[in-house]
């Protein structure tokens, strides 16, 4: 890769979260029986006519909001055409001249450093059906003929499979949050094609660029871009000419496959599509849309991080979900000791959450009161851990139970320091290592007072009590001297 | 009283409701004739008799209660085999759609069907609607009811010679460019193109959709105002259906643009078009001279847009989901040239690669960007031109019927379209009107009227004024 720069553009194609197609009524519905979502529309019947899905093009518009685009206030549609089995009516309707959105931007933090990438823009298209290859007969399901799609279009200013991944994630979170997609990319509902090309550090003109097509999971974004660029570096190093190509990348062996060469570019013939009207929309008409948008996912993370002094991991994980992030707000306010509250949240309660939705089985009320009674001292993390656990079968409130069950720390000095003397007589193994240097094993040590408190003893206290007794009883008795 | 079979359907009604005859008694004469006719004339490609007559038995059922649908209701009537018709095929006129049966009814069909009116069958056409003369039909031409050496017209030729033969009280046609005016022409009946939109386009097999108009053919204009007022309504299956908003009949003097021009008209069409003018100056109206705006422009505009549009409209047609397809091919690509090659005709074929031709990246510019400039430019000159003129008076074409076989060149036959495709490049409403005969031959005349988008009443006013009965010819002939 030495002394050679890649540059990557990505078309993203992203399946709109409506109930129906995006020309008919018929159910956009995952995984039903082949040809059982199909009607004249969908299967181009002779004298089948579109008619737009209001509801995907009111959503294609707040992803343009969300990804900064300026929104035409008129866009028109236009037919791609190009003969295959899988596209009914021998042309695909999609956007030509007049897209929907143009000129936007996300920015996307790769390794802790901030970039913005330039999005060319966002078109509304109709997806094609699903050939099944069957011994040799070829089959065609024409359920996700019309589906409504979305295509992003990035700016040629991505220069790594990191930075592509991290755009695409970033990508997701904001479309998913903002319930334009699902971004399933498992079902299809979220694709990517790449453009690679490769030129020397330091030249300003593109290199001959390839395509690789319809690639459906992060990683192999950025294994595909990997070996797509060494490709093509070796084929420069050998004094070879990298071609204009169409390929596809192999899961198996992880190279990309050569599916056609294109000796010249395509020519999809575009046409105006003359069965749809423009798509005229009113100044109001977007306001709307985007005051729907709410607060987006990266600088929601930042207030987090920086409102409740939480690393920006965490808030990265409290922000993956709306409904978790909302949760976490609520019981946030009722607590002085939102850090406590998010270690609690994140290494406990999500442990016990089911389903792809965020949904508690505890309330936000009791998580805060458990934060609190940990933050004030009056009980150990290892407590609190044991009441969620009790929590997630019965509700009460945890500060009563604490009391009436003497759940407390032990912070009685005289008390704890008995536990410790005998926790050094049973573990002599430990204090022998502890005593060798190795401090790890005043952790065994602490575990045992725990064990023997049942997680009560004051953990700090526990520590200090340890180390004086070690020191005290100390074997080469260094600080003694 | 007319031969019963070339009655309107305001005749019809009142007959029917006199209890002269019942809807199955018209079904039954018609089919009549259907049998004896359709050898010569070749104006229907399927007839569905069992589904007419089942219809009109239903239709006279309702009529013996008092519960008739709408005025159509018993009406037998027939449509061009480019609507799609649930249960019945729909050929086009092409060998590739042969024995395709489509599952659903257009829109026109289904309001048709839900008034109670009898579909008797499916009409001859041009392949496609790909034509002036119905000659491209892929199965046989069509033939003039009023001399069968001659062209019906086309490419709603089957329409026109229907309803011209009394083979049918009314027709649906479609008009991309004339092809419901022009074949009404030569076959001596009404033809309203009505305004871009106003009539769903949901199920009839597109031509070019920026232009397509769903059409009536019939005996009289009062045929057309009534069967528009039933059937012009907005869609939501057609995204660019619109409602019909009436003009306002113009009070006072009527203002008539003439047509002006060398060459448009042959003497006796020319002859027709001074004897319209006459009527309609001594009922007062003013008539001024009109010239079309570039003519050479609109008729290489609309050349060009309607078949970048018919080459896009009719990918579909590949073999893979429905229609006949050859069953030698070797890989899907083979499938599809092999198929498009054999089985669709000259004409399609030939508006399909000039289509592709335009649309070419390198091409784009030069002819199909450039043709959506001139039709904007003659779509704003036109509408303009109705700031003087209340309508249009003009020949529909500028001959009389041309024999089997006469034009050679398509070129020729595209040229015959000049009077009426500006109607179809700028959405307006026109109808062309039976005007008497031609002396010697006997063939009919005809003029045409052009108003302003939602001027049909403007059309009807006017037509009322002009309409000469021209069954007197028929009488003779039937």
């Amino acid at each position: 890769m030495r002394g050679y720069e890649l540059v990557v553009g990505l078309e993203v194609h992203v399946e709109l979260k409506t109930k129906t197609k995006l020309f008919c009524a018929c159910s956009t519905e995952f995984g039903l029986p082949p040809n059982t979502a199909c009607c004249p529309v969908c299967q181009g019947l002779p004298g089948a006519l579109p008619t737009w899905n209001r509801e995907a093009i009111r959503l294609a518009v707040k992803a343009g909001l969300a990804l900064g685009c300026r929104i035409r206030r008129v866009s028109t549609a236009a037919r791609k055409q190009y003969f295959y089995p899988d596209l009914p009516k021998g042309y695909q309707i999609s956007q030509g001249d007049l897209p929907l959105c143009e000129d936007g931007s996300l920015t996307v933090d790769v390794e802790g450093v901030e970039k913005t990438v330039g999005i060319a823009r966002i078109h509304v298209e109709e997806d094609a059906g699903k050939l099944m290859h069957v011994g040799d007969k070829t089959f065609i399901d024409g359920n996700r003929c019309g589906t409504p799609l979305i295509e992003i279009v990035s700016l040629p200013v991505l220069h790594s499979g990191g930075e592509a991944s991290a755009y695409l994630r970033a990508l997701r979170e904001i479309l998913v949050a903002c319930g334009i997609s699902d971004c399933k990319m498992q079902e299809g509902s979220m694709r990517c094609d790449v453009n690679l090309s490769v030129r020397k550090e330091g030249d300003d003109s593109l290199g001959t660029r390839t395509e690789i097509k319809n690639i459906n999971s992060f990683s192999f974004v950025e294994k595909a871009i990997a070996y797509e660029a060494s490709r093509q570096i070796g084929l420069l190093e050998r004094g070879e000419c990298v071609l204009s190509q169409t390929r596809r990348y192999d899961e198996k062996t992880g190279e990309t496959v050569l599916m056609r060469t294109k000796e010249r570019a395509d020519d999809y013939r575009f046409i105006e599509e003359a069965d749809l009207p423009p798509i005229r929309l009113a100044d109001a008409q977007i306001d709307a849309i985007g005051q729907e948008i709410g607060e987006l996912p990266r600088a929601r993370r930042r207030r987090l991080s920086e409102q409740f002094g939480i690393s920006s991991e965490d808030a990265a994980i409290l922000t993956s979900d709306p409904s978790l992030t909302a949760y976490f707000e609520e019981a946030a306010e009722k607590t002085s000791y939102p850090k406590l509250l998010s270690g609690l949240v994140l290494s406990e309660l999500l442990r016990y959450c089911e389903g792809e939705e965020f949904s508690s089985p505890i309330s936000a009320e009791r998580m805060a009161e458990l934060a609190s009674l940990m933050g004030d001292g009056v009980i150990t993390s290892s407590v609190a851990k044991k009441l969620i656990l009790r929590l997630l079968d019965v509700d009460f409130s945890p500060g009563e139970i604490v009391e009436r069950e003497a759940l407390g720390q032990i912070r009685d000095e005289e008390l704890l320091s008995g536990y410790v003397q005998e926790a050094i007589a049973e573990m002599p193994r430990a204090v022998e290592d502890y005593q060798a240097g190795k401090a790890a094993a005043l952790q065994s040590l602490i575990g045992k007072v725990m064990a023997k408190t049942k997680g009560r003893a004051a953990p700090e206290l526990t520590r200090q009590l340890l180390e004086e007794s070690l020191r005290r009883e100390g074997g080469n008795g260094d600080v003694l001297l | 009283m007319r031969d019963w079979l070339f009655r309107t359907v305001g005749e019809h009604q009142a007959a029917m409701r006199a209890n002269e005859y019942s809807s199955e008694d018209l079904t039954r004469a018609f089919l009549r004739r259907i049998e004896e006719k359709n050898q010569e004339i070749g104006a229907y490609l399927t007839v569905d008799a069992e589904g007419a007559l089942c219809a009109a038995r239903a239709s006279d059922a309702r009529r013996a209660k008092g519960e008739l649908l709408s005025e159509l209701d018993g009406i037998p009537y027939a449509a061009k085999d480019n609507f799609s018709t649930k249960g019945i095929r729909t050929t086009c006129a092409s060998k590739l759609l042969e024995h395709f049966v489509p599952p659903y009814d257009a829109t026109v069909i289904q309001i048709l069907k839900d008034a109670g009116a009898v579909l008797l069958g499916k009409l001859n056409m041009d392949e496609f609607a790909m034509g002036s003369s119905n000659e491209s039909s892929a199965f046989y031409p069509t033939r003039n009811p009023y001399d069968p050496s001659r062209v019906a017209g086309g490419s709603s030729g089957g329409s026109a010679a229907a309803v011209s033969a009394g083979m049918a009280c009314f027709a649906l046609g479609s008009d991309t460019g004339g092809s419901v005016r022009q074949p009404a022409s030569f076959c001596g009946v009404v033809g309203l193109k009505p305004t871009y939109g106003v009539i769903s386009r949901y199920g009839l097999i597109s031509l070019a959709s920026s232009m397509d108009a769903v059409g009536l053919l019939t005996h009289t204009a009062e045929d057309c105002r009534l069967l528009l007022s039933l059937l012009a309504k907005r869609d939501e299956r057609d995204d660019t259906s619109i409602s019909l908003s009436p003009l306002p009949i113009p009070k006072g003097n009527l203002r008539v643009g003439l047509l002006e021009g060398e060459g448009l008209a042959s003497p006796a069409q020319r002859e027709a078009l001074e004897r319209a003018k006459e009527r309609l100056a001594a009922l007062g109206a003013t008539v001024l001279p009109f010239t079309l705006p570039s003519p050479h422009k609109a008729l290489a505009a609309y050349s060009v847009l309607m078949s970048s549009e018919a080459s896009s409209n009719l990918a579909r047609f590949d073999g893979i989901r429905y229609g006949s397809r050859v069953d030698h091919s070797d890989g899907v690509l083979n499938l599809y040239t092999d198929t498009r090659g054999e089985l669709l005709g000259k004409e399609t074929v030939r508006r399909i690669l000039f289509g592709s031709y335009v649309l070419q990246a390198e091409h784009r510019a030069d002819f199909y960007e450039r043709a959506r400039v001139f039709r904007q430019e003659i779509r704003d000159r036109m509408l303009a031109s109705f700031a003087e003129f209340d309508v249009i008076l003009s020949p529909t074409t500028p001959t009389t019927a041309f024999s089997v076989g006469e034009i050679r060149t398509p070129t020729q036959m595209y040229h015959a379209d000049l009077c009426t495709v500006y109607a179809n490049l700028a959405g307006l409403p026109a109808i062309s009107l039976p005007f008497g005969t031609e002396e010697g031959s006997g063939l009919p005349l005809s003029i045409q009227l052009t108003a302003a988008p939602h001027g049909e009443s403007v059309l009807f006013s006017v037509a009322s004024l002009l309409e000469c009965p021209q069954s007197a010819a028929w009488e003779v002939r039937v």
